[in-house]
């Protein structure tokens, strides 16, 4: 797939990457070998039956290859885009021993784009099947939602936000998840017949023990939402925002459009970006997209330890995003206006290997510099988010927050199963959809059996 | 999408409206509040809800008409529908049997505490309420206050009805005169907050204050409430909105309220162009 320049692609909020025209999907499609045992779909976290899909493509048909692929992930068009696929599918590809891996991520997103053009058919089953409350309208709750429909049952997801999508909507910016494409999913989704009650914060409007009198199982995917802080001094100066703040007004409230939508944000000439994840290379690189000059990634490890996907901080790079890796952000102060000014900074470098496996970042001494700046944009991660569990007293949990999930995602509470960041803490769209699914798959097999 | 039954204007610049939306009603409690999203292009503005009728399956909300999204609330009338409404939101008001409880509203905050003044009368408390406002014109719920407390007192900055002075004249007046006093709760202004605060912290009487700070999601996502408590950072949304005033740092709050002033006039003149009339 060629991607678009980076000097075209910074002055506006479309996709990188072309996509495939149909020639090309066929000809990857056909690099298959079709394994016997496919390693790729061990590797697929919704086991995604890829020789198969690729089969139909490289044969021309990618209405079947489409239909393959939704036998068990609802949402193709959004995994084909955001989807780890090197270190999953693309990973266990048999050629990526020896070569380049069949670029199954590429293929999939091709033939999900394929099927936007054309009215996708609907197999809708009979409603008998009872009530179930979804709770969270992100990856994990719209999978589960949208597998349980098509076993029958009749489904309502309670979103807490005005939109749909949860972090595919406030997370992830235009240009790496068009709202667009997002939209048709959850489009898809309600074709199905699964009901989408938005504005409906659970805990606090019906408490989960509420919904249980109502519904046969609850489903619970609220996600990880919690920003975490370093909690530095200065940190709370105007300035310094949560990413969760900076995207949630970009993507969700669309303050890039000010004043014809109303919510605002004020992005500086010099921005700083701290930590090294997916969210941390979205919040830069719209940064620059929103006029900033210079925009830093500050990170305490090196390149190599970034939990991002090298593709996005190869983007982001290319962009014009300035790495400013083994450096740890320890004060921020404040201009006359008692906006953000400087961040203070020490160098490190790695020691030993800590629990992660990483080589832990260690402070050298006396080695405090100053960067002005004036943004900074904490992206170094978030915790489940606590108001579920708060609010649902025999709902077990981590210490960290984390809900306590049996491998069928059953919580201590009979009938109440939870999946996605809520269980895992801050992980990827598409083990939330796995989650979903076997909680689904779960939640069906108890109905099944008598009810619960 | 929220039907809207009532609407009256209180006074110059702050209106109440009645909704129906029973599911919040019959879950709200004193102390919540709800987000507000007036148009599909507006702001996610946080508001307490003034009033809740489980039967009627209605919620009352006042605002003040300050900036573009709440000009744009107000320009919604009764039968036309609000789209988006997400509550009850934050911890509601701690409520049992203080003693005697001395609640103080300012401006719009007047409206706030009706809600929990209601409730520490029914708790038995002896309710001694202070309001104020710049005049006479800007006092709203006397009547209902009145209701609901024995002892009513007022002040207005200019004089024009009750005390000339503060409602922290007021309240050192009540303290000095030796009358004891188990709970104070504050709402209104951050200055009067603050200053409430230090009337009452020499005599260690406990000061709850209800805290107004910049909301965006108000689930406890986004962080942009962050106050500091006991030298704590915390998310009014979640963890508040009320707190203990003698550990609040109100003068970081005042600062993490002003970032965006400078560009509200931008936004106001957009929706007054929107609604055809003339920006104030």
């Amino acid at each position: 797939m060629t991607n678009r320049s980076a000097r075209e692609r910074i002055s506006d909020f479309n996709e990188v990457p072309r996509g495939y025209t149909a020639e090309q999907a066929i000809e990857e499609a056909k690099r298959c070998i079709q394994c016997k045992k496919p390693k790729c779909v061990a590797g697929c976290p919704v086991e995604i039956d890829i020789p198969g899909f690729l089969k139909f493509v490289a044969e021309g048909d990618f209405a079947s290859a489409v239909k393959k692929i939704k036998e068990t992930n609802a949402l193709p068009a959004v995994c084909g885009r955001v989807c780890p696929q090197e270190d999953q599918c693309e990973k266990e590809c048999i050629l990526g021993v020896k070569g380049e891996p069949v670029a199954i991520g590429n293929v999939e997103r091709f033939v999900a784009d394929w099927e936007r053009g054309t009215a996708p058919a609907v197999s809708r089953s009979d409603r008998g099947g009872g009530k179930i409350a979804v709770v969270g309208s992100g990856p994990a709750g719209l999978t589960c939602a949208g597998d349980l429909a098509r076993l029958g049952y009749q489904v309502t997801i309670f979103e807490s936000l005005h939109v749909t999508g949860g972090v595919l909507t406030y997370g992830i910016p235009e240009f790496r998840l068009p709202k667009a494409i997002v939209n048709l999913e959850i489009e898809y989704i309600k074709s199905l017949g699964v009901e989408v009650k938005t504005d409906m914060l659970i805990g606090n409007v019906y408490t989960v023990e509420e919904l249980l009198k109502d519904y046969q199982a609850v489903f619970i995917g609220s996600g990880a939402g919690l920003p975490k802080f370093m909690n530095i001094p200065g940190e709370n100066l105007d300035g310094v925002y949560s990413a969760n703040e900076y995207l949630f007004r970009i993507n969700m409230m669309k303050a890039w459009k000010f004043p014809e939508y109303l919510t605002p944000i004020k992005i500086g000439k010099k921005v700083a970006v701290i930590g090294g994840g997916n969210v941390a290379m979205d919040a830069a690189r719209v940064s620059l997209r929103l006029g900033a000059e210079e925009v830093y990634i500050i990170y305490r490890r090196t390149r190599r330890e970034m939990p991002a996907r090298v593709e996005e901080v190869e983007r982001a790079e290319e962009e014009g995003v300035i790495f400013k890796n083994l450096t740890l952000p320890v004060q921020y102060y404040a201009g006359d206006n008692g906006w953000v000014k400087e961040a203070e900074c020490l160098q490190m470098e790695l020691g030993e290997p800590d629990a992660s496996g990483r080589r832990r970042p260690v402070e050298i001494p006396s080695s405090n510099f100053k960067l002005q700046v004036d943004t900074a944009v904490c992206a170094i991660g978030n915790s489940p988010n606590p108001l579920v569990p708060h609010r649902t007293p025999n709902l077990e949990t981590e210490k960290w927050g984390g809900v306590i999930v049996t491998a069928e995602g059953l919580t201590s509470i009979p009938g109440v199963y939870a999946g996605g960041d809520i269980v895992r803490g801050a992980a990827t769209v598409i083990s939330a959809m796995g989650d979903g699914k076997i909680a689904a798959k779960a939640i069906h097999k108890q109905l099944s059996a008598g009810g619960i | 999408m929220f039907k809207i039954l009532k609407k009256e204007r209180l006074a110059e610049n702050i209106s109440r409206l009645v909704v129906a939306v029973p599911h919040i009603a019959r879950a709200a409690k004193p102390g919540n509040f709800v987000v507000v999203i007036p148009t599909e292009k507006a702001e996610r503005i946080p508001l307490t809800i003034a009033d809740a009728d489980v039967e009627k399956g209605t919620i009352a909300i006042i605002f003040q008409i300050v900036g573009a999204t709440t000009k744009l609330l107000d320009s919604l009338k009764v039968g036309d529908e609000i789209p988006h409404l997400l509550g009850p939101l934050g911890h509601p008001s701690h409520i049992e049997k203080f003693g005697t409880v001395v609640v103080i509203g300012g401006g719009v905050g007047i409206a706030e505490i009706y809600p929990a003044v209601k409730a520490l009368s029914k708790a038995g408390n002896e309710v001694i309420v202070i309001i104020g406002a710049r005049c006479q014109d800007l006092l709203i719920y006397q009547h209902e206050l009145g209701k609901q407390c024995k002892d009513l007192r007022i002040t207005t900055d200019d004089g024009s009805c009750g005390r000339k002075g503060f409602v922290s004249d007021e309240l050192k007046d009540i303290i000095s005169s030796g009358k004891k006093v188990d709970l104070v709760v504050a709402v209104g202004p951050v200055p009067m907050m603050k200053v409430c605060c230090e009337v009452t912290r020499p005599h260690k009487i406990k000061t709850v204050v209800s805290l107004n700070p910049i909301m965006l999601d108000a689930t406890g996502m986004c962080g942009v409430c962050r106050v500091v408590v006991g030298g704590k950072t915390k998310f009014a949304c979640v963890e508040g909105p009320e707190f203990d005033g003698h550990e609040v740092d109100f003068k970081e709050l005042t600062d993490r309220l002003k970032p965006y002033r400078d560009v509200e006039k931008q936004a106001l003149d957009h929706v007054c162009r929107l609604l055809s009339i003339t920006p104030q």
